[in-house]
């Protein structure tokens, strides 16, 4: 129990690394960063492992989750902090520092440190000629603290400490060239962009606390599972929407999905561990985490699997005529989050969990191997000044090629048995409500594979159309680069055979293991009446149904057509090569090309860049109308109402003044004044005048005495 | 040689009066009104005394002596009064002397 009881350590120690490069990197050589940095990643993956281990002995294949409280983080037992839950009783605020291994966090534990691991080891060789050596690495190793925190919290208040710390470092890193005006705003772009999500993430979480009275996923669960709350209840339907407005900042879905696309701004091997395998996984991960939640709340579950398979497609769309490599990854990426919120919204936790697992590995592998390329092109991106690569940087070659039959979903690469449950998924469950949503994922699937070849094509196969200059300098990528390709590539082939379905013979270990996380749902799904996919027993009879093997046929088909189309178009694309969507409709291509006006819409609708006249449009200019209406109109009969305020005090002043003081107060007093003149004469000091009088009096009386 | 009646030493008490008056009403310095009391209260003694000459008796005699005790108390206590007074206004005259008034 060892490793268990310390399972804190695993996010400390790429912390600690962190911390490192934050005090002391500008001083360190090189390789001491290399030795700092990448070893804290490769101790945190080991740990993880034996973590891993000792976890299936512990749970003894129960799924029983472990729970390791490490000290009370906020708030504290003694109800200091009490708030007042929706029913009227209280409840204590309480988020410990506390983490949670179970099947599923074990699963993502496992795959963040070794494609982490495999990603910094391969950064050393990429970034070796690139200044801030040390903050890239900083950079990284903080990612991989948030994100571990991420995983292994054990409420929704650290998850979003996590949520937020790979929010940061996303930004950090989008923006590391940030002397290039294009990848300071990119980074802007996802920072804004993803607190749009956390607001909801964080109102979501609050409101499941407000209702539940616990920020414990644990606590959630049990009273969620509890039978008191109704399915559709309404508070749990807003707090599940709520919280899938954050996964959809966070993975990039339709509408908050602009940002990923941009932030390939960022280095390669960034884009490869942030923007394709670990932290746009973080929103399925949310989501699966809260299943219980969402389990209750049918209407979340549509929107999630609506706006997952719509993302997927639209993604998918814009992917098919890009030029530059890392963006056609990037929407592919967003396709392929979209695939994995259509399986959750579908009620497939664990076909949507799967796929994050095989995507990580071959989307990671992808976006390396597109790093590789890029290196080896001297920096360029553009897919239309490349072609003929395959010989001359052959390991890039023939891992991305096995990454692209795993993405395209080419038996028996990993995207296959992944891609497939989703979709087998998608056609089965809710007794078949979702099967127009089967057809979109199915035309994504043909997408994908077209544009997938189609990267392959250009960038490997087709005549080269470098520069001479570009030519004479490519090359093969160092073994510190090539080794996680060729790792990755393995995982890519593998992976998928973790889940070997039943229809073709396999047990579906994956999903066995992941079972205890969703197993309730798939009760709750049966008892509603739907097909309950979930439900062991139901699903194996149902697995060997004769539609799965039609099923995997098609897709097995759309993916051989995708290439077949891709490799006619493009095989042979010489310089200033005809796109075919261009041939057929040059009005669509321009509508892809330029992303379905989706950023030049919110600059409309959201931004306020855009002007008609002199008035301001969007959200901003929505703002600005109400600042002008506050300065003008509120503020204006605030003055006006002040102004008569004004007037009427000056004459009540003025008749204070004059009338009261004047007629009422100093008035008689001036009279008495004036009185007072006359009678002062009287009385003005000089001692003899006052015996002059005396005398006169006395005389006065003498006279009318003796006269008398 | 006519005698000296009563009416001559009245007629000499009344100049007397009437100049103490005169010296009461007009100067300014204290000391020389305080010296003009002095006549006032003379001339009535000189009344006193010649009234008890008159009626052959001691009572005016004895009264005449009461009023020159009382006028010395008088000069002592003006004169102490005019003194503390001179040490803040540095001036005897009475007419400068007008702080009372109103």
């Amino acid at each position: 129990m060892f490793f268990l009881n310390h399972i804190y350590l695993i996010p400390l120690f790429p912390a600690f690394g962190a911390a490192i490069m934050f005090f002391f990197g500008r001083k360190l050589q090189k390789t001491t960063v290399d030795a700092v940095c990448v070893g804290a990643i490769v101790v945190a993956f080991l740990f993880a492992c034996f973590t891993a281990v000792e976890y299936t002995h512990f749970a003894h294949g129960t799924g029983q989750p472990f729970e390791k409280i490490v000290y009370t983080w906020l708030g504290s037992g003694d109800g200091h902090l009490n708030f007042t839950k929706r029913d009227g009783t209280l409840a204590s605020f309480n988020a410990d520092a506390g983490f949670l291994l179970d099947p599923l966090s074990s699963i993502w534990l496992l795959f963040v440190t070794g494609v982490g691991m495999l990603i910094h080891i391969y950064s050393t060789g990429y970034m070796a000629h690139e200044g801030g050596y040390y903050r890239f690495f900083g950079y990284m190793n903080l990612f991989m603290f948030s994100m571990l925190t991420l995983i292994l919290a054990n409420n929704y208040i650290l998850l979003f400490v996590g949520w937020e710390g790979v929010g940061l470092c996303s930004y950090l890193l989008i923006g590391f060239y940030f002397h290039r005006n294009s990848a300071s705003t990119a980074a802007n772009k996802a920072f804004i962009v993803n607190r749009i999500g956390d607001a909801g993430f964080i109102l979501g979480a609050l409101t499941l606390s407000w209702y539940l009275g616990s920020f414990r996923f644990a606590d959630i669960n049990t009273l969620a599972r509890s039978g008191h709350f109704a399915i559709g209840d309404p508070v749990l339907t807003a707090a599940a929407l709520l919280l899938f407005v954050g996964a959809c900042g966070k993975s990039a879905q339709i509408p908050l999905y602009i940002w990923l696309p941009d932030a390939m701004e960022g280095p390669t091997p960034v884009s490869a561990l942030i923007h394709a395998a670990t932290m746009v996984t973080a929103g399925v991960y949310m989501v699966a985490r809260s299943n219980a939640v969402f389990i209750l709340a049918p209407t979340a579950m549509k929107t999630v699997a609506i706006v997952g398979a719509l993302t997927a497609v639209f993604a998918a769309s814009i992917g098919l005529v890009q030029n530059d490599i890392k963006r056609v990854l990037a929407y592919s990426t967003v396709s392929q989050l979209g695939y994995m919120f259509l399986a959750l919204g579908v009620g497939a936790f664990a076909a949507g969990v799967f796929h994050v697992f095989t995507h990580a590995f071959f989307k990671a592998l992808l976006f390396l191997g597109s790093g590789s390329v890029i290196h080896a092109m001297s920096g360029e991106q553009d897919m239309r000044n490349m072609g003929d690569l395959r010989r001359r940087i052959p390991t890039t070659h023939w891992t991305m090629f096995v990454a692209t039959l795993a993405i395209a979903g080419i038996f028996p690469f990993a995207g296959f048995f992944s891609k497939d449950e989703i979709l087998w998924q998608t056609w089965a469950s809710e007794g078949g409500a979702y099967r127009i949503l089967w057809f979109v994922g199915y035309a994504t699937a043909l997408m994908t594979a077209f544009y997938m070849f189609r990267l392959m094509y250009l960038t490997f196969y087709s005549p080269s159309r470098m520069s001479h200059e570009v030519e004479h300098h490519v090359h093969e990528s160092p073994k510190s680069m090539t080794v996680p390709l060729v790792i990755l590539a393995i995982c890519s082939i593998g992976a998928g055979w973790l889940s070997w379905p039943h229809s073709l013979g396999g047990s579906a270990n994956f999903e066995k293991f992941l079972e205890p996380v969703f197993a309730h749902e798939a009760v709750v799904l049966q008892e509603e009446g739907k097909s309950g996919q979930l439900a062991a027993g139901k699903k194996e009879a149902e697995h060997t149904d004769k539609t799965e093997y039609v099923l995997m046929f098609l897709s097995l088909a759309a993916a051989g057509v995708g290439w077949g189309m891709a490799r006619s178009a493009y095989l042979t694309a010489r310089k200033d090569y005809p796109e075919p969507i261009a041939q057929k409709s040059p009005r669509l291509f321009n509508v892809l090309y330029n992303k379905w006006f989706v950023d030049e819409g919110y600059d409309y609708i959201f931004t306020g860049r855009r002007k008609l006249g002199k008035v301001r449009l969007g959200a901003m200019g929505a703002g600005e109308a109400a600042s002008w209406f506050d300065a003008k109109v509120i503020d204006g009969v605030v003055n006006d109402v002040g102004w008569v305020a004004r007037a009427v005090a000056t004459l009540s002043t003025w008749s204070d003044k004059w009338i009261i003081d004047g007629l009422g107060v100093n008035g008689p007093a001036i009279l008495a004044r004036m009185i007072s003149y006359p009678a002062r004469l009287l009385e003005w000091g000089l001692v003899q005048w006052y015996a002059l009088v005396m005398v006169a009096g006395l005389l006065g009386f003498g006279v009318y005495y003796v006269w008398k | 040689m006519v005698p000296i009646t009563t009416i001559h030493y009245l007629v000499v008490a009344a100049a007397l009066f009437v100049l103490g008056v005169i010296g009461v009403l007009t100067r300014r310095n204290v000391v020389v009104i305080l010296m003009s009391i002095e006549l006032i209260l003379n001339a009535v003694n000189l009344n006193l005394v010649a009234f008890s000459r008159m009626w052959g008796n001691l009572h005016g005699q004895v009264f005449s002596i009461f009023i020159t005790v009382d006028a010395a108390a008088e000069a002592a206590a003006g004169l102490g009064i005019l003194i503390a007074f001179f040490r803040n206004k540095e001036t005897v005259n009475v007419d400068e002397i007008d702080l009372l008034k109103w």
